[in-house]
């Protein structure tokens, strides 16, 4: 034997970002040891609403995001049926003159970077979707975006993780990162080269101080009505509330299930650390989804859930080393994204394990951007 | 905006069937005022059921005077209005076919009863299967069953009752299967003396029933047919018999409605009953719980646990002999059925790996053998998560499984967005601390 050992890693979450990472960095020789306290998928993974949506406020996302909508396209093809991946498309809906002005600027700036954008008007969005109510002025429709159940994504990444040699530990909770090293609640000690922190709102437990808080949202799900709604229907505001940093925010966003299903939300929240229904917010969320889909006031709700993002002061997810700890790397603070840029983020985590080059600009995601900025 | 009705009382009643007018009769003569809500349309639960409404029921004379307590000045009966969320201690949401309702109250006495329990077998999806319980409700109001011929199965005193329900409407039963075995059968009808009624109501069904097979240590292995039920599959352990038949009515026991308890944040106790001490309170302030959601005992611990229930949540200090007195002695007979019909531990493999056991969601054992639990199930399978909210499945899959029950979140049922959305824009009411 010759040569130095390949690296190993500790992954600790299997969300779908401790998922992508142990995959994508098991199938690129590095040995991975994944440690999930519950249910593998069972967090904010489950709780989302599974949006594969190329998002375009500002350059970083944009570059993650749409490397992350790739890497999920050149998947599909292999992904279980219970991933339901489906490209229904995201369908922007402006209430008036000057959102559907921004959804102009916006089909031009997709347009010109390789995104399938198109501006609808009026007629053309009652067209596409006849419940939305009338006087709405228009529409933006980015026709590849996608969604995706990740509870049954998360599976099958961890056993592609397996079958290239991953070992995935689930129940077994971490107690503190100790170096290169973790130690287990159950007093197991695991050393690796790296250890991969990726428990989304729930890392400044494992890390104190890192600036990650939890941004707590609402979805509720309805019985199956095929065909009420056929895109991602978003209200332009949504990036509004989506990157305020006011401490509550409610904007329409319904989601067809390819069961026929329709996905309802969403709410913001941040300060608020019991999981419980929050009927005051969850009203809100109700009126302002009924306020852009009428019809939707007598069909059945099923269930009403909440879950908590990975929010960060500045939007973007924490990708990379975090000062003062060597051999840890976050990948975390994914806010409402993580699913979408799962991939984009496993691919960044693995560039720098094995110091191999980035297909985009790493700086925008390095933690120590936000070294010394409060929580 | 918050243009939801809303009625105030000092005591809900959730459930009008035995135990629940039992507590709404007791508060209302303490001097509380009550609303009962209850999301059928007549009063009577699943014992009594059209029992108010003239039909010609054979227990319309023994629930009468029960029914009285909804004629009392301080009640405020509510039918067809289902409790889906608790926004804030002292305020209920119920959807009724008015909209939603807003009930504020002071105090609260949970009586929703209990529901059968449905294992899977192969077949069981076919028409012509039913639950014992819903294929009695169905007759009596007024699905025809004259001249069919109906296998009943399963286990309990229940079967007896819902043979004898289907033969008064001209069923023709074939057989009553039962499948705890005929030594523990014999001990329970021994043991009867001890509960004259129950003896009574034992010796009235059999005479009902006289000339209906009725076989202990058996149980239903098949449901058979092609579009609908041509036949069942019968077996002793031994031998397995094949019983052409029209209908099959199955039911293995009861188990508790704990969801509206759960929705109010009560502890459930071992079993999946909600947990009660000596005045039927739950674990939270205020909040009572009565009748089959508080353990299955039948219809006597019901009635006097719904009388003790409503006698604390109208505030008297002192709880009567006489009820609790009845409570004990009912509670033993509901030990003694326990205890008798315990599910035999064949009955865990009946279903196949490609036998449904979520309708819903058209989950199949096989999908669920592997699963960790519950919420691994729910996530990976959706097993339990379509209309019923696992109502049928849920117990099913506990007692396949032993996976524990998971956690009830609003809506407690399927309930309009509108109505959903108005529970968050009442302010709670609650004027006086439990």
């Amino acid at each position: 034997m010759s040569g130095s050992p390949s690296p190993d890693a500790l992954v600790v979450g299997a969300g779908i970002v401790g998922a992508a990472c142990a995959w994508e960095l098991a199938r690129a020789g590095v040995r991975v040891s994944v440690l999930e306290a519950g249910l593998p998928g069972g967090g904010a993974t489950a709780a989302g609403m599974g949006h594969v949506v190329v998002l375009d406020d500002n350059e970083p996302e944009f570059r993650l995001a749409k490397l992350s909508h790739e890497l999920w396209s050149a998947l599909a093809p292999e992904l279980p049926a219970g991933a339901e991946f489906t490209r229904p498309g995201t369908l922007w809906v402006a209430a008036d003159g000057e959102e559907l002005d921004a959804a102009a600027r916006r089909a031009a700036a997709y347009d010109s970077r390789g995104v399938a954008a198109e501006l609808l008007d009026a007629r053309q969005l009652a067209e596409a979707e006849p419940e939305l109510r009338d006087g709405l002025a228009g529409g933006l429709l980015v026709r590849d975006d996608a969604v995706v159940y990740p509870p049954c994504v998360v599976p099958w990444l961890l056993d592609g993780a397996r079958r290239a040699g991953a070992q995935v530990d689930a129940g077994r909770r971490v107690a503190a990162i100790e170096g290169r090293a973790v130690r287990c609640a159950d007093g197991g000690r695991r050393e690796a080269a790296w250890v991969v922190l990726a428990t989304g709102a729930w890392a400044p437990e494992l890390v104190p101080g890192l600036p990650v808080r939890r941004r707590k949202g609402h979805l509720v799900v309805t019985d199956r009505y095929p065909g009420f709604v056929r895109h991602q229907l978003v209200e332009l505001g949504y990036l509004k509330s989506a990157h305020g940093t006011g401490s509550e925010s409610v904007a329409f966003n319904v989601q067809p299930r390819p069961s026929g299903q329709l996905l309802v939300g969403s709410s913001r929240q941040l300060g608020v650390d019991d999981d419980a229904i929050d009927h005051r917010l969850l009203s809100r969320m109700l009126r302002r989804a009924l306020e852009y889909l009428p019809g939707l006031a007598r069909r059945h709700a099923l269930r009403a859930w909440t879950g908590f993002r990975a929010a960060t002061p500045d939007g973007q997810p924490l990708i990379g080393p975090w000062p003062g700890h060597d051999g840890l790397l976050l990948a975390t603070g994914h806010e409402g994204l993580g699913i979408t840029t799962a991939f984009g983020t496993a691919w960044l985590v693995a560039d720098m394990v094995l110091g191999r080059p980035s297909p985009l600009p790493r700086e925008p995601y390095l933690p120590a951007r936000l070294a010394g900025s409060a929580p | 905006m918050s243009a939801i009705a809303t009625v105030d009382c000092d005591v809900l009643v959730v459930g009008a069937g035995p135990a629940g007018l039992a507590a709404a009769g007791a508060a209302a003569r303490a001097g509380a005022g009550v609303v009962v809500l209850d999301d059928n349309a007549g009063p009577g639960g699943q014992i009594w059921r059209g029992a108010g409404a003239g039909v010609a029921a054979p227990d319309a004379r023994a629930a009468a005077p029960w029914l009285d307590a909804l004629e009392h000045p301080r009640v405020q009966p509510l039918a067809g209005a289902r409790l889906f969320a608790q926004p804030a201690p002292g305020l209920a949401l119920a959807e009724t076919p008015a909209g939603p309702l807003a009930v504020r109250h002071v105090r609260a006495v949970l009586c929703p009863g209990a529901r059968e329990l449905f294992l899977p077998f192969p077949g069981w999806t076919l028409p012509g299967v039913a639950g014992a319980g819903g294929l009695s409700a169905l007759v009596k109001s007024g699905t025809p069953v004259a001249g069919q011929r109906v296998v009943v199965a399963g286990s309990g005193p229940l079967l007896f009752a819902v043979a004898r329900e289907l033969k008064r409407h001209g069923a023709r039963v074939l057989l009553i299967a039962e499948q705890a075995p005929r030594g523990r059968v014999a001990r329970f009808a021994a043991g009867l003396w001890r509960w004259p009624a129950k003896l009574a109501d034992a010796l009235a069904h059999r005479a009902a029933l006289a000339g209906v097979p009725y076989r202990t240590g058996s149980w239903p292995v098949e449901a058979l047919g092609g579009e609908a039920l041509a036949a069942v599959r019968v077996s002793d352990g031994r031998r397995v018999r094949e019983i052409p038949c029209d209908r099959l009515a199955c039911g293995f026991g009861l188990v508790p409605n704990a969801e509206p308890a759960r929705l109010f944040g009560c502890a459930i106790a071992a079993g999946g009953a909600v947990a009660t001490g000596a005045r039927q309170e739950t674990s939270v302030p205020g909040v009572f719980a009565a009748g089959e959601a508080a353990g299955i005992a039948g219809l006597e611990a019901a009635l006097a646990e719904g009388a003790i229930a409503g006698l604390a949540a109208a505030g008297a200090g002192e709880i009567p002999a006489g009820p609790r007195r009845a409570r004990e002695r009912a509670r033993a007979f509901g030990a003694a059925i326990a205890r008798a019909f315990a599910l035999r531990d064949d009955l865990r493999a009946l279903a196949r790996p490609e036998t449904v056991v979520c309708r819903c969601e058209d989950v199949t054992r096989g999908a669920l053998a592997d699963q960790p639990g519950w919420r691994a199930a729910k996530l990976h399978t959706r097993c339990g998560m379509g209309p019923c909210q696992g109502r049928v499945c849920g117990p099913a899959a506990e007692f396949l499984f032993g996976w524990g029950a998971e956690s009830v979140r609003p809506p407690a049922f399927p309930v309009r967005l509108e109505s959903l959305a108005a529970a968050g824009e009442v302010p709670p009411g609650g004027t006086e601390g439990p």
